[in-house]
């Protein structure tokens, strides 16, 4: 039996790189030997993606993408079709966790400098995968067909009426129809079952590839291909199998059971993986009182909203998206991992933390004056932590900080000035509060405080 | 480390802990649903098919897919619950044609098969139990509803319920602002919990109440608990699945758990000589 599968293997080796294959990327793949937690979800997205694949053909093979039968379909899903729940809300609960999961991996990249050289392809791979990912959710989210799905779409789309001139015919052409409606539906079914799912496929190997080229960062940000032993293997680093693969194995377990949880007990997580005002069917003459996308857009959707003209607040938007692209570029400070890192670099990436999941939180609430004037100066703290990277990116002299300071302080200044209305003069003096402490603390602090942006050293090897 | 552990508490205070509700945040009744009560499922489904079924569909669900479910056979599925369909297997449709409902109540009575996931089980009960006599002619039949506002369903249950009156409690004569905050159950009476804003800036409650005043089949508590039977079989209809997810759930939760511990003996056992 033993020469029979040892036959057949070299007979597959002289046709295909199976061995090769097996031993690039797992066996005989060296990774570093100090990963942490948060090396976890890069394996665990791809858990998720097919989880998604397969749940989702299985959805498929039930689902009626057309305006008539769509939410019937669903629940025909629910009810009718043996274990159709189960695989629907591994599908629907899927969803939020794949972005949970590469929300964690892409704060995971951040923390650690992953996106550096030589590794600002694997992050470029990365950003272009989310991407794929938001119009993979947003397609899907129009399937159901209640409420939420058609007036999410409805709004979205109008976004691209905001492009001068062609805006409107584009938004049109993107709809198949004057509103969103059964040309829509099967567009963006198609879209989401065959188009995207290929490109993320395309994107997730590219991604991987990539890595195992140039090989995994660490917590450390040592690069341990710089300290090999005789047979040139790195020092620091372990056979991706099977010791990865077994860590990996068990934290998938765990995953899985925290992702359980919420599938048996609370699939719509009160609201925020299923919407409510989901389970009425779409009706085109009927505008809900608060339209909100699902969580992982309202970090991007606050800021939106937050912009009083429009095409401004969808190029900020886009923009908000986008600029995570050049993150290799904006920060070009040579330690990589954030254990080493200035203090008042971490707190500056505690600050934009913390910034991004309120501004996700503001996203899902009815605007008010108070959390429309919150959500824009929050806008402002996100934009500037990308400049707070490019400017830490180097040891600045003490002038450059000040004239900074004082740049920062009048760009406020005139963009208050343009949206200044008399009736918000206390709100905006308040919040105003908070990008000028951002200014005092990030941008005199290095002045004041030398010690407090200063490296430490990294060491040779990892810890 | 001391950075870290502020940016990690940071996060944590920030993470948005309240779930988004439906609705304005008004304290609603509490219907305490409860799908392991086949009895008050079975109550609630008899109420269903005798008092919402002529003019509401639940266009999802068969018969006896409920039957299968409450423990019903075909037979008592046929003569307590089936008058409105020919068939055992077939879906909870209604004959009404829907451009005469909208003549006869303004709008067409809304499909309830998943209603109870769109409103919320406390809004269905707060709902069916706050119709209120409402003399005003504008309102087609003589009553409204304290949680939606001149609704166009009449008042089904009356005939259980009775005539219910809104009192007015007393307040101030300078309110500027006057909004509902909570309902609450008080013996045999409805309160209705409203805020108040004064003309001086001041904020004071005042209860007014929703009394029975013309007695129907059932006293206010035995009514008050026919609804929650009532929504309990509603909240069912909304998702059958909820009868094995829980229990399905349990067991798939144990599995990982034992395979979670294999798992992890089996990374010690491999990584005892990592160092």
């Amino acid at each position: 039996m033993k020469a029979l599968l040892t036959g057949l293997l070299e007979w597959t080796d002289t046709r295909f790189p199976l061995s090769k294959l097996w031993n690039e990327h797992l066996a005989k793949y060296y990774a570093p030997k100090n990963f942490n937690f948060w090396y976890f979800f890069g394996s665990l997205a791809i858990l998720v993606l097919v989880l998604q694949i397969i749940t989702g053909i299985w959805l498929t093979m039930h689902y009626k993408p057309s305006a008539e039968y769509a939410f019937a379909s669903v629940e025909y899903i629910m009810r009718e079709v043996p274990w159709g729940w189960a695989i629907r809300y591994m599908h629907s609960t899927g969803a939020s966790f794949f972005f949970i999961v590469v929300y964690l991996h892409m704060f995971r990249g951040i923390m650690y400098g992953s996106y550096k050289y030589p590794r600002e392809l694997i992050w470029i791979l990365g950003m272009m995968i989310y991407a794929a990912l938001m119009a993979e959710a947003f397609f899907g989210y129009l399937l159901p067909w209640g409420q939420m799905s058609f007036w999410g779409a409805q709004v979205i789309v109008s976004l691209f009426g905001a492009v001068p001139w062609v805006g409107e015919g584009l938004a049109q052409w993107i709809r198949g129809d004057y509103v969103v409606s059964d040309a829509t539906l099967n567009r963006f079914f198609s879209f989401h079952v065959v188009a995207v799912p290929l490109v993320l496929l395309g994107l997730v190997a590219a991604h991987i590839m990539a890595l195992h080229e140039v090989g995994s960062n660490n917590p450390d940000g040592v690069e341990i291909k710089k300290n090999k032993n005789a047979e040139s293997v790195p020092q620091d680093g372990i056979p991706f199998h099977p010791y990865y693969t077994v860590k990996d194995i068990m934290g998938a377990v765990a995953f899985l059971f925290v992702f359980a949880l919420v599938m048996f007990f609370a699939p719509d997580f009160f609201g925020w993986f299923l919407e409510s005002s989901n389970f009425v069917p779409a009706d085109p003459l009927k505008t809900p009182e608060h339209i909100v996308p699902v969580w992982y857009f309202t970090p991007y959707y606050a800021i939106l909203r937050a912009i009083p003209d429009k095409l401004t607040g969808v190029l900020a938007m886009g923009v908000a998206v986008m600029i995570f692209f050049f993150l290799p570029w904006l920060d070009r400070h040579p330690v990589k991992s954030i254990r080493y890192r200035s203090t008042l670099y971490k707190l500056a990436l505690g600050v934009f933390a913390v910034t991004f999941v309120i501004l996700g939180y503001l996203g899902t609430q009815p605007p008010t004056p108070g959390s429309a004037e919150l959500g824009l100066r929050l806008g402002e703290l996100y934009f500037l932590w990308f400049l707070t990277l490019w400017i830490y990116s180097e040891d600045r002299p003490a002038s450059y900080y000040g004239r900074w300071f004082v740049t920062l302080l009048v760009l406020m200044l005139v963009a208050d000035f343009i949206r200044f209305d008399p009736g918000k003069l206390g709100l905006m003096l308040l919040s105003a509060l908070l990008p000028i402490g951002y200014f005092l603390l990030f941008y005199l602090g290095p002045v004041f405080r030398p010690g407090l942006n200063a490296s430490k050293a990294v060491p040779e090897r990892v810890t | 480390m001391r950075v870290k552990k502020i940016m990690l508490a940071a996060v944590l205070a920030t993470l948005p802990v309240t779930g988004m509700a439906a609705g304005a945040a008004i304290g609603l009744l509490e219907a305490k649903s409860d799908l392991r009560d086949k009895a008050s499922l079975q109550r609630g489904a008899k109420l269903f098919v005798n008092f919402c079924v002529s003019c509401h569909s639940a266009s999802l669900m068969r018969y006896n897919r409920i039957g299968q479910d409450l423990g019903l056979s075909d037979e008592q599925v046929g003569k307590n619950l089936m008058f409105a369909a020919d068939s055992v297997v077939d879906k909870m449709t209604v004959a009404m044609r829907s451009d005469n409902a909208t003549q006869w109540f303004g709008v067409a009575p809304p499909d309830l098969s998943v209603i109870a996931r769109a409103r919320g089980a406390d809004w269905l009960y707060s709902y069916l139990v706050t119709f209120y006599k409402d003399d005003d002619p504008a309102r087609p039949f003589g009553v409204n509803n304290v949680v939606f506002d001149d609704v166009g369903m009449p008042h089904v249950l009356w005939s259980r319920q009775g005539i219910q009156e809104y009192v007015k409690g007393e307040r101030p004569e300078n309110v500027e602002f006057d909004e509902l905050h909570a309902l609450e159950a008080s013996g045999e009476d409805l309160l209705l919990l409203r805020q108040l804003v004064l003309s001086d800036g001041s904020h004071v409650e005042a209860v007014d109440r929703l009394k029975v005043t013309q007695a129907g089949a059932m006293e206010p508590g035995q009514f008050r608990k026919a609804t929650r039977d009532l929504v309990n079989f509603l909240v069912y209809l909304g998702e059958p699945a909820q009868l094995v997810r829980y229990k399905l759930g349990i067991w798939v939760l144990v599995f990982l758990a034992v395979l979670f511990a294999l798992s992890y003996g089996l990374y010690k056992e491999y990584w005892k000589d990592v160092h």
